[in-house]
């Protein structure tokens, strides 16, 4: 009996002392990757080059699903909002729930799937085929020549990927609102832009979706270069990146709101 | 994939961001409409300024010429002190009028510049005299029924 309780918690301490060990080699990790990205961004073609994986590829998903969620909140907030009779409010549904919280959030968190996953694949499949011990082998350090460019690629395409999301969902609100219900097209956006603010609303989007960037993008290199040099490993390290990237976009999600959009 | 059709495509995401970026800032927030240009500040003070907020508009015949940037409490006068920017390009006269008033009826409330009609204008940390409250609706549904159950009772 007293053997079970006293197993019991030292395992339980072993995963508190366990987690918070790797929250520390995390963050050691990620001031190196700081202090290496000069040559990323010297070697502009290699952050160029995972702009294009990490970007340009997610830019399908992001289209697609931001044009059906603005439909869906076009239909559902129409359908909120004609109770009250003030259907003219629908661009402002619409766009303030796009550009403050669903375009960023929504949009990283397809951003951790589609291509947080991919990078923390390549990398753990790069240690597992000891490419990257080669590089140190060959005086190359890899976390300046693979792990940085990477997480500059996604640190820059995240917030244009958040704003295409948001501009695509408010196009989506607009064709489903004005085209098929029939809201007026003129209250719909002059009462828009009468409440949207630039620096209140679309710029803390911004940088909402700029510190989802850094997240998902250090999240992911972290578990590539940390993940397991197996076959086992890198596929538990993929399925880690994507549930502890969706978990710290939200946590961090709920910070920044409570710090931005409270008050006046 | 060579790298000049990686460049290009990469250069095309950018841009396109950027577009929607801009997109977002004039066509869907308030960037075009709020000029930086000059702008100089009055004071008013109302009794009670209903549901009135900062950033809120100040419009004069319909038009906004104006941004409300302060609402302070006067602990003295008991009254609410509300600074207000209006555009450089607009002037109005010392005796304009200034009410609050309520886009519909459970609209935005803002605050209406009634012209008066005095020679000289309105400068750079001046007060405005006349004030109108901000009618409160409860107050107005509570005294249209105490009327009519004063007169049902008369009538009996």
């Amino acid at each position: 009996m007293d053997n079970r309780v006293t197993g019991a918690l030292r395992s339980l301490g072993q995963q508190v002392t366990g987690r918070i060990w790797r929250l520390g080699y995390a963050s050691r990790f990620f001031l190196a990757v700081l202090m290496h990205s000069g040559t990323s961004l010297r070697r502009l073609h290699l952050t160029i080059r995972e702009i294009y994986f990490t970007g340009v590829l997610s830019l399908i998903i992001i289209l697609v699903s931001g044009m059906f969620v603005g439909m869906v909140l076009g239909l559902q907030g129409y359908d909120t909002l004609q109770r009250y009779g003030s259907t003219e409010a629908l661009g402002v549904l619409v766009s303030l729930s796009l550009v403050r919280e669903l375009g960023p959030v929504v949009a990283a968190l397809l951003f951790a799937s589609r291509a947080g996953s991919a990078i923390t694949a390549e990398i753990g499949m790069m240690k597992a085929t000891e490419q990257l011990s080669a590089m140190e082998m060959m005086a190359v350090d890899p976390i300046a020549r693979v792990v940085a460019p990477r997480f500059w690629g996604g640190v820059i395409s995240m917030p244009l990927l958040a704003a295409l999301f948001s501009a695509m969902g408010i196009f989506g609100g607009y064709l489903v609102g004005v085209q098929l219900i029939g809201v007026d097209e003129g209250s719909f956006w002059s009462q828009m832009q009468a409440s949207v603010d630039f620096r209140e609303d679309i710029l803390n989007g911004v940088i909402k979706s700029f510190v989802f960037g850094i997240i998902v993008s250090w999240v992911a290199v972290f578990e590539g270069y940390d993940a397991e040099p197996t076959a086992e490993g890198v596929s538990g390290a993929t399925t880690r990146t994507v549930v502890t990237s969706s978990l710290a976009i939200l946590a961090a999600d709920f910070i920044l709101t409570a710090f931005m959009f409270t008050g006046t | 994939m060579s790298r000049t059709t990686l460049d290009l495509w990469v250069g095309f995401f950018v841009a396109v961001g950027l577009g929607a970026l801009l997109f977002l800032a004039l066509k869907v927030g308030n960037m075009a409409s709020t000029s930086s240009g000059d702008t100089y500040a009055i004071q008013a003070k109302f009794d009670n300024i209903g549901g009135l907020k900062v950033r809120g508009a100040v419009k004069s015949a319909g038009v906004v010429v104006g941004r409300v940037t302060d609402i302070q409490f006067d602990a003295e006068a008991y009254q609410a002190v509300v600074t207000i920017r209006i555009d450089a390009r607009y002037r109005f006269p010392r005796d304009t009028f200034a009410t609050i008033n309520t886009s519909g009826l459970l609209g935005e409330q803002y605050i209406g510049l009634e012209v008066g009609g005095d020679m000289a204008m309105l400068k750079e940390g001046d007060k405005i005299k006349k004030t109108q409250s901000a009618v409160v609706l409860e107050k107005l549904i509570s005294q249209f029924m105490f009327d009519k159950a004063a007169t049902d009772e008369g009538k009996k």
